[in-house]
């Protein structure tokens, strides 16, 4: 991100700027992070941003939260690629891409109702990663395989 | 390595191990209705876990592991046991674990097998898990085109009927798909083959899809009936017309090659009527009958006479 992109919205003293979001799913990122239910997070989000990478990209600020590893493979199932920045004291501590596992667990259940991994609570769902783009994961249990929008129907 | 090895999905098995399969099974035919000789399982135990009604299934499995020698362990009643109770799969699993020396599991859920084989130290084998995967049915559909053909690579299948929901075809295809065949996908609209499932065999095999089954019929090397299902639709008069269209004539087999064959998974209703049985294309039953050898070759690998 350039200086000018980040003073769009103003720079955070502590916190996650995650970048580089395909254009349309800032709006997922703050609802998988379950960040409308946490009154104490200020939170920025600028849509529609112009990207020489992506020709239109979504950015999300957040203040005083860092994202845990679970947070960050949730975010990798809808913005690949997407760029996380660490902030602390107004600096840049960590800058790095998301990237998705081959294996994904417990960030999403299946979407098939009939599958085991549904029924038993000892489960967790466990899914193969068959391509990135577009994205296609496959149920370790009942082999659904699951594409871009069920998947994102499907994160817990 | 075949020694202990669980068989959930006709997925898990290269060509190399299908064939395996289909060549064991070969040599199991002649034991199929006497029994083997050596008796190779006398001193294991089998146990059958049907946690839905499938007596054909149940009774195939348990009369191949007997042809062996093996024991067989049955779960009586659903109502008198402990998953009526409401006990979990995989604690059921954990304890029939050390009762037998293999499980073979039907259930309802999708994936079931896969979570039994993950609690189990013996080794599952899959007998059908909801509309997921059953395959030993798709291993005995090979066997039987393997069989009857002499050989898999280069051969014509039709499918038709209910490609939509049918989870023979959907096994079947994409295994068949690993091989040198050509495949015609025939149904009415509704019932199309999925399109994943389509896409996914593509990339491999050439494919066609019809509502036609008269202009295919004379390029087919097997014909794959399957029943049309009338729940599946909302108006019984557009069953009987959509299911009235695929029903096998002995008109349309005569036009169809030399050593063209019929098969189904059975249970059968309209779309094969009786007056088809004798003819020579006729291989149905003979279908069903293989699941002997084929399960008996699977139930010998695993539990390693040899």
């Amino acid at each position: 991100m350039t200086e000018e992109k980040m003073l769009k919205v103003e720079k955070i003293r502590r916190g996650t700027v995650i970048d580089h979001i395909p254009v349309g799913r800032a709006f997922k990122v703050l609802k998988i992070l379950k960040i409308s239910t946490d009154p104490g997070v200020t939170v920025s989000v600028a849509i529609h941003v112009k990207s020489k990478k992506m020709g239109l990209k979504d950015v999300v600020k957040i203040e005083d939260r860092i994202l845990d590893s679970s947070e960050l493979n949730k975010i990798a199932l809808i913005a690949e690629g997407g760029t996380i920045t660490i902030v602390e004291d107004y600096s840049v501590i960590k800058k790095f891409v998301v990237k998705l596992p081959d294996i994904i667990t417990g960030i999403l259940k299946c979407s098939n109702a009939r599958c085991v991994s549904n029924m038993e609570s000892v489960i967790k769902p466990t899914f193969t990663l068959l391509s990135k783009n577009p994205l296609s994961i496959k149920c370790h249990y009942c082999e659904r395989e699951m594409e871009t929008d069920e998947i994102m129907d499907s994160i817990l | 390595m075949w020694l202990n090895r669980d068989i959930v999905s006709i997925g898990d098995l290269s060509v190399e191990e299908i064939m395996e399969v289909l060549d064991r099974a070969n040599k199991m035919l002649p034991y199929a209705s006497s029994g083997h000789p050596r008796k190779p399982l006398a001193d294991k135990i089998v146990a059958t876990l049907f946690y839905e009604p499938s007596t054909r299934t149940r009774l195939s499995f348990e009369s191949a592991a007997m042809r062996l020698g093996a024991r067989v362990l049955s779960l009586g009643s659903l109502e008198a046991s402990s998953v009526a109770k409401g006990e979990t799969l995989s604690d059921t699993i954990r304890i029939i674990n050390s009762y037998s020396d293999a499980i073979v599991l039907r259930h309802p859920s999708e994936g079931a097998a896969r979570l039994a084989s993950e609690y189990a130290d013996v080794p599952v084998i899959n007998a059908g898990d909801g509309a997921g995967q059953h395959p030993t049915q798709t291993l005995l559909d090979m066997f039987t085109i393997w069989k009857e053909l002499g050989q898999i690579n280069g051969k014509s299948i039709g499918f038709v009927g209910d490609l939509k929901y049918g989870r023979t075809v959907h096994s079947l295809s994409k295994a068949l798909s690993l091989f040198d065949v050509s495949l015609y996908f025939i149904s009415p609209e509704e019932l199309k083959i999925p399109k994943h499932i389509k896409r996914d065999i593509e990339k491999r095999i050439p494919v066609k899809e019809t509502k036609n089954l008269d202009e295919v019929i004379e390029s087919l090397d097997v014909l794959y009936v399957t029943r049309i299902q009338k729940e599946r639709f909302p108006d019984i008069e557009e069953y009987k017309k959509v299911a009235g269209v695929y029903v096998i004539r002995p008109s349309l087999l005569s036009r169809g090659r030399k050593n063209l064959i019929v098969m189904h998974p059975l249970p059968r209703v309209d779309e094969i009527p009786a007056e088809i049985d004798n003819l020579p294309q006729a291989k149905y039953f003979k279908q069903a009958s293989n699941g002997i050898p084929v399960r008996m070759a699977i139930l010998d690998m695993i539990l390693g006479s040899e």
